[in-house]
């Protein structure tokens, strides 16, 4: 492993993290910008959590990506798999050139992800998009582990616009049922979905009050703040008993300033102006691009080539 | 002379929980979801014997298919139960995908399947689940004839490793095959040699077609008769060699004529041998309250209905 890579220690280099979580916001603009479709504003919003879980937090090992020790992440809302695929190329699960061929033809970014076996990339167990379904695979995943009394983890990201659908409490009943703990749900608590804001579409509050209800651990902590959101998960680790979900507070889009807390970027790309802005808005960082635009080379590297 | 001896009636559903408690011991990552008819589906018999390896999820089919995912994922060999319509139509997106576009080898094991699960009505009649499960690619689709052939056909399910869904049946019926006969996914069973006319037929249509044989055979009409337990991958050669060699089909089954076996046989047949062909199935329609015999009568798909179809399609022969 590179030295540079922040998950080579086991206490979190902030700066590190952060700055990673920034490249791969600069990764998320180009890929967007390249493909033409996608999301940017959950991905953006969850650039800190997804370094936090790849880079510090996870038992991962991206040379074996089925290692049987290994925790098992389920993103159940499949359309923030932008920042999954930039986050899994940056951890090494497959080249980063390939972040350009999202949602292109003959590639393996899907608009919503796949497992490898069919047409997706390592790291991926199964496909989502349809939402919902998730949270009772991850259930069904650690009730499986745990009757072989085995110790790894289940993690599951569910959008919170998501919570809308039933099979979600479902699953929160079956998990609460079953007790199931070393299961930890993460609610990126945006309070965007396509449509509107959250309370607008669908009330979810008192969010935390139902999820304790259901017979969960609850905790809340800014999903924006990589610190704090470390702690809150190890703090869910210690958790017995029950399953916790951790209500991540996040803003869409966060990071570049015009789409930031502002549902209207849940679904689109940015255009080639936009992503310039948002792009200058995120500093380069020591880890580099993955592509480089012909508008982004000085005049002296332009003259040499 | 009859060609098969009923050894006593007995119900596909009664196969399916016994074998489950046979793997069970033979296999400890053999776990079972409940759906809160176990008593109905029989998977009561497997929790009693390993509550620790039965989940209850509750009546949440979308939850049971999306737990077994899981469970899968974590190296278990899942069975999830519930009646047809509930087991395939209420979780049909988590079936595309979790089990199928993921290629999750989740065995989805349907009782009650059929207008012959009866007096409940057509709200419970599941007449669409062949045509909605073969629709999906990765996914196998199969269904016994009898209580030995589903003993069979679980216990063949534990070395398939691709999505499966197996529809069986609440009603006891006549057991007439035998532990002899083989049951090989895709592999068609031909019970009767016949040299006028192939009777093509999966689940409990291939009893009602072993009596319509006795019958049309005491008219001097030669009646071959397959046993098309998988619908998917379906048995082409089988198909083919029987078009050739009887030079006119009947298909036989308890479910819409859109999109089950009747279509799946014909499909075959419009690209290799065009042959005069018939369909004994439910035309269109939904089922209502009934008994089980009364209603395969009344919706046109028993013995009678196989005896009509042959003679018609023997009228169509070149």
């Amino acid at each position: 492993m590179k030295p540079d890579n922040p998950a080579n220690s086991d206490i979190p280099n902030i700066d590190e993290l952060s700055e990673m979580a920034r490249q791969i916001r600069r990764d998320l603009m180009k890929m967007l910008l390249i493909s033409g479709s996608g999301h940017s504003g959950g991905p953006l919003g969850l650039s800190d959590v997804f370094t936090s879980l790849y880079f510090h937090i996870l038992n991962i090992d991206p040379k074996n990506p089925k290692m049987p020790e290994r925790d098992y992440f389920f993103l159940s809302a499949g359309h923030l798999c932008p920042v999954w695929y930039a986050t899994l190329a940056r951890r090494g699960y497959f080249p980063l050139g390939e972040l350009s061929t999202l949602r292109k033809i003959n590639g393996r970014l899907q608009g919503h992800p796949a497992p490898e076996y069919t047409h997706g990339v390592p790291g991926i167990e199964v496909a989502s998009g349809a939402l919902g379904q998730g949270l009772s695979i991850a259930v069904g995943c650690a009730i499986g582990l745990r009757l072989d009394k085995k110790p790894n983890r289940v993690f599951c990201l569910m959008g919170d616009g998501e919570l809308d659908e039933g099979q979600i409490w479902e699953a929160a009943m079956t998990a609460g049922h079953h007790k199931v703990d070393k299961l930890i749900g993460i609610v990126d608590r945006n309070h965007c979905q396509i449509d509107n804001r959250t309370d607008k579409v669908m009330e979810l509050e008192p969010l935390p009050e139902k999820w304790e209800a259901f017979g969960w651990h609850v905790l809340e902590c800014d999903g924006n703040n990589i610190g704090q959101f470390i702690s809150t998960v190890e703090q869910a680790t210690a958790l017995r008993g029950k399953p916790t979900v951790i209500i991540a507070k996040t803003f869409m889009g966060k990071g570049v300033s015009f789409m930031e807390d502002n549902y209207k970027w849940h679904g689109v790309p940015p255009n080639e102006e936009q992503a310039k802005q948002a792009l200058s808005e995120l500093p380069p960082t020591k880890f580099g691009d993955f592509i480089e635009f012909e508008w982004e080379k000085t005049p002296v590297e332009a003259e040499v080539k | 002379m009859p060609k098969f001896t009923v050894r006593e009636n007995k119900s596909t559903r009664q196969g399916f929980g016994e074998m489950l408690v046979e793997l069970g011991h033979e296999n400890p990552d053999v776990v079972v979801l409940g759906g809160d008819v176990t008593g109905s589906v029989k998977t009561d018999l497997f929790a009693k014997e390993f509550p620790d390896r039965f989940i209850s999820v509750g009546v949440a089919e979308q939850d049971m298919i999306c737990t077994a995912v899981g469970l899968a994922v974590a190296g278990k060999i899942p069975f999830a139960s519930a009646y047809g319509e509930f087991a395939t139509g209420r979780p049909f997106d988590q079936i595309r995908q979790s089990i199928a576009y993921s290629k999750v080898p989740v065995k989805i094991c349907a009782s009650h399947c059929g207008i012959t699960v009866g007096p409940d009505g057509a709200t419970h009649q599941s007449l669409e689940d062949i045509a909605t499960m073969t629709t999906l690619p990765h996914m196998t689709v199969a269904t016994p004839c009898d209580y030995l052939e589903t003993r069979k056909m679980i216990r063949a399910t534990l070395t398939w490793d691709h999505p499966i869904y197996i529809r069986f049946f609440r009603d006891n019926t006549p057991v007439f095959t035998d532990e002899k006969t083989p049951m090989i996914f895709g592999k068609a069973n031909t019970l009767i040699e016949g040299k006028d006319v192939t009777v093509i037929a999966c689940g409990l249509q291939v009893w009602e077609a072993v009596l319509a044989e006795e019958e049309l055979a005491r008219a001097g009409i030669s009646v071959r008769l397959v046993n098309m337990h998988t619908i998917k991958p379906i048995d082409r050669d089988a198909i083919v060699k029987a078009a050739k060699e009887t030079g006119a089909i009947v298909t036989a089954e308890d479910h819409q004529r859109h999109g089950g076996l009747g279509g799946a046989v014909a499909e075959v047949l419009a690209e290799t041998v065009p042959t005069p062909m018939e369909f004994v199935a439910v035309n269109d329609t939904f089922g209502e309250s009934g008994g089980g015999a009364e209603l395969m009568k009344k919706y046109g798909i028993a013995k009678d209905d196989i005896v009509g179809a042959v003679k018609k399609v023997l009228k169509r022969k070149k």
